[in-house]
């Protein structure tokens, strides 16, 4: 088996940033990625967008371009990047297990830095199954890689930050979104207040948000805040967004409704390995437990980015370099006083970019409708369960998600719970007056994603993990 | 069953039986005492159905047992055809053929010789398939197969399902579970037994051991060591795929258990294991040995070549080195009793053991021939440490 001193999952900012730190101390690094460009979802093909289309590089600002210096840093580097592969299986001995150009390999780590970072919250309200109805950051995905919009206008529904972003993004490339349905309660502002003068560290994040309110006033793109019991109606597919608002009905007709809750951890691979857990109560989902370090709690396992708890794409570069840090110390690579010094700038930098969150944690909360949702909505869309059929299999005595997923098949299917784990935890939850840390979550199993069997039967046995 | 649950007071709670483990058996142990009208405690240390009864593969099989197991395979049979009149739940239970394929013609000598075998001992359920009757049975199966073993009457069931339907019946019956209640120590009294548990102690005049993988701990208190080992045989399933196979199907020359559910997802497994997490709760998998269960899946049914797996798992479950349960009283205490080391082949018992457990509770004759299953059976290689004097290991396909 194939063997490396470091293997980092996932060439985002945090992985890029720890490959770059860690290669340079002269230990091999492997680099796996899903994607075939480096750059993760928020500098999603950056390469390619600094090459084929340099008029619209500017279009995603200026922290778009710390995405082309991470990729270019990549690049000159002695990284062993390999994209394209889909890491199935980690084991707490540190072999990991990937699937590329259609054939699975092991390999053998003496340090993993989990860096795969967030997906975006599900968000199960009715309709939401429905063809039409997507994500924020998917439409976001599609503007980023492709230059594409949708053909009609999108009405953009939710709560977050890249809820605005999008939006400003669209209005920029001359399709302006019908609506901003927003369902961040009208007193959040005001209960946030408090978390401003620490947020206040973070003035450039606060200013950009800032803009971005003022550009959509001024466009006149019509922006509806506090609106509650949202309700995709379609029969095949979406035809309206209907909503509370100022103490009535409204109904908004639309082909295309974008619905974004903010982004979560994505924790299947920590999950997987056996990493513990802590409940974030502020964003509502778990993360890894992480010492200043950004090491888990299983021996050799790092994490670095969001997904060890939302703190956006500087912050993950700061974390990326920590754990590259830390690890070169742990490979012999670095003495501890080079370490502690190298380390001190990030530690300031990470920490006015956390500065922002509690703010951001209290203003964008997850609305209630969408934490539990009503009965007849479905909250596991791979084997169709609703959130009734939980909350009735939580009456007949199950405890918890994983007996959950016995009784009812939810978190079942090929996503294995990604979408509806913390649906499943916060329902259960509710019903048997818990808090979700009590309750917990889905077992993750390997494959991480769907394996062709023929993959796993072709699997060479000296790939075996040494028992 | 007066005193406070022990969860909340300091009472010794007690009960006419303490069952320990909230498995299939332990479960059908506590419905079948309670339907003798007697009050029941079930200790369960994780939740019920959380190891073995909750995740194995469902077979529900007379196919292939070993010869003393088949008075019990078939009278639970007749169980498992009307289960909802037991526990006013169907289990997922759907009447399959189970078949086990031949590959050459020496093994399928050998599948014809067992069935002349089993005709001659006077047991007619288990039917030789020639090759036109195996491809009109398994369309999909291979080309090189040659014929096989079938038992037309058997089927399948959902074990998580199972085990918490008996679960819920026996709490209709007024027994109480205890989950995350972990068995720490019994101590023999006069007149029963004290059991100390996690949530406190625990008075009964019965003891039944239903552990499973961890049921040793027990019979070892009771001095009556066993050699039970824990094993963790694993499974995957894959995507959904169109109706292909109406049966549950084995091999004769190698491990597998194959079926397609009424979903489409196909389950496989076969009995080769994964590890156990050092704290022994825990299971991870092999993978260069599921690649193996993968490439005789896909030798025996190309069709799923093209399939997806979805996820694997795998269950703690207790073997013995001859492969058959212990059931019956213990050789030491009376009053104590056992059902554990079903050796990845339980499920489809599970509703007939807890019956005959509760017979001998009462003082009733089992109707069933327990013999074979008795715990001292290996008293002998206990004392000798040595592995002989076990028979020679029987058939185990799950």
């Amino acid at each position: 088996m194939d063997s490396t001193d470091l293997a980092i999952i996932g060439a985002g900012p945090a992985g890029l940033a720890a490959a770059a730190t860690v290669a340079g101390t002269g230990a091999s690094v492997v680099l796996l990625d899903e994607q075939p460009l480096p750059g993760g979802q928020i500098y999603r093909g950056v390469e390619m967008v600094q090459m084929l289309r340099p008029k619209t590089f500017g279009f995603f600002g200026p922290e778009f371009a710390a995405g082309a210096d991470l990729a270019k840093a990549l690049r000159g580097s002695a990284v062993d990047y390999r994209p394209g592969s889909v890491v199935w299986d980690v084991s707490p001995d540190l072999v990991l297990h990937y699937s590329r150009d259609g054939r699975s390999r092991g390999l053998a780590a003496r340090h993993v830095l989990i860096a795969s970072g967030a997906l975006e919250r599900p968000v199960p309200i009715p309709g939401w199954t429905l063809p039409g109805v997507m994500t924020v950051g998917a439409l976001q995905i599609l503007l980023k890689a492709d230059a594409l919009v949708p053909r009609v206008p999108a009405v953009l529904a939710g709560a977050g930050p890249l809820l605005l972003l999008l939006a400003v993004q669209y209005l920029r490339a001359g399709a302006p979104p019908t609506a901003i349905v927003e369902t961040v309660p009208k007193d959040a502002y005001r209960r946030s207040a408090r978390h401003l003068p620490q947020a206040l560290r973070g003035w450039r994040s606060l200013l950009k948000g800032r803009g971005w309110m003022r550009e959509l006033a001024r466009a006149g793109v019509p922006w509806y805040r506090g609106c509650t019991g949202l309700r995709v109606e379609g029969g095949d597919r979406a035809e309206a967004l209907a909503f509370d608002h100022d103490g009535g009905r409204r109904r908004i007709a639309a082909d295309v409704i974008a619905l974004h809750q903010g982004v979560v951890p994505n924790t299947q691979l920590t999950r997987l390995v056996g990493c513990a857990h802590d409940w974030d109560s502020g964003q509502r989902c778990f993360r890894p437990r992480l010492d200043a370090w950004q090491a888990s709690t299983v021996e050799g396992i790092w994490v670095a980015g969001d997904g060890g708890g939302i703190a956006g794409a500087k912050a993950a570069e700061w974390q990326g370099r920590l754990a590259g840090l830390a690890i070169a110390g742990r490979l012999g690579r670095l003495d501890e006083r080079d370490r502690d010094r190298q380390a001190a700038p990030l530690r300031t930098a990470l920490a006015r970019e956390l500065a922002v969150r509690p703010l951001l944690d209290a203003l964008y909360h997850p609305s209630p409708e969408v934490l539990c949702p009503a009965d007849d909505v479905i909250v596991c869309r791979c084997e169709e369960v609703t959130a009734g059929r939980v909350r009735e299999a939580v009456r007949l005595g199950c405890p918890g998600p994983n007996q959950a997923k016995s009784f009812l098949r939810c978190g079942m299917g090929p996503c294995q719970g990604r979408l509806c784990g913390l649906t499943v935890t916060e329902i259960i939850a509710r019903e048997r007056g818990l808090d979700p840390a009590e309750i917990g979550s889905y077992r993750i199993r390997p494959p991480l994603k769907p394996l062709p069997l023929a993959e796993l039967a072709a699997l060479d046995d000296e790939a075996e993990a040494p028992v | 069953m007066t005193a406070p649950d022990p969860a909340v007071g300091r009472a010794v709670a007690t009960a006419d039986v303490l069952v320990v483990g909230g498995g299939l058996h332990g479960c059908s142990a506590a419905l079948h005492c309670a339907r003798n009208g007697l009050s029941v405690i079930v200790v369960e240390k994780d939740t019920v159905g959380r190891h073995a009864s909750g995740v194995n593969a469902g077979g529900v099989r007379r196919l292939g047992r070993a010869i003393a197991e088949i008075p019990l395979s078939l009278a639970a049979m007749e169980i498992w055809h009307r289960i909802a009149d037991l526990v006013d739940d169907d289990c997922g239970f759907r009447p399959a053929p189970q078949i086990k394929v031949a590959e050459t013609d020496t093994q399928m000598q050998a599948l014809a010789d067992r069935a002349a075998m089993l005709r001659d001992l006077g047991y007619a359920h288990e039917t030789v398939l020639d090759r036109d009757e195996l491809f009109r049975l398994l369309p999909a199966v291979s080309q090189h197969c040659v014929g096989g073993l079938a038992s037309l009457g058997d089927g399948f069931a959902d074990p998580y399902r199972t085990t918490a339907a008996f679960r819920r019946k026996a709490e209709r019956l007024g027994v109480r579970v205890l989950e995350g209640c972990a068995a720490l120590g019994v101590e023999v009294r006069q007149g029963g037994f004290r059991l100390r548990t996690a949530g406190g102690p625990l008075d009964g005049g019965i003891l039944v051991n239903c552990g499973g993988a961890w049921a040793g701990a027990i019979a070892a208190q009771l001095g009556e060591p066993v050699p039970v080992e824990p094993i963790a045989p694993m499974m995957l399933v894959t995507s959904r795929l169109p109706p292909f196979c109406r049966a549950v199907v084995g091999a004769a020359g190698r491990p597998l258990s194959f079926k397609q559910m009424d979903n489409g997802t196909v389950v496989i497994g076969g009995g080769r294991r994964g590890t156990i997490d050092a704290g022994g709760n825990a299971t991870r998998l092999r993978l260069g040995e599921l690649a193996k269960t993968a490439r005789t899946a896909s030798e025996i049914f190309p069709i799923v070549g093209r399939a997806e797996i979805v996820r694997g798992w795998a269950g703690i479950e207790g073997r013995m080195p001859d492969d058959l349960p212990v059931i019956g009283p213990s050789s030491t205490t009376d009053g104590a009793y056992h059902a554990f080391g079903f050796s990845a082949h339980g499920f489809q018992l599970g509703p007939v053991v807890g019956s005959a457990l509760a017979d001998l509770i009462v003082g009733r004759r089992p109707d069933l021939p327990l013999a074979p299953f008795r715990i001292g059976r290996f008293s002998a290689s206990i004392a000798s440490t040595a592995p002989g004097g076990a028979p020679p290991p029987t058939d185990r396909c799950v």
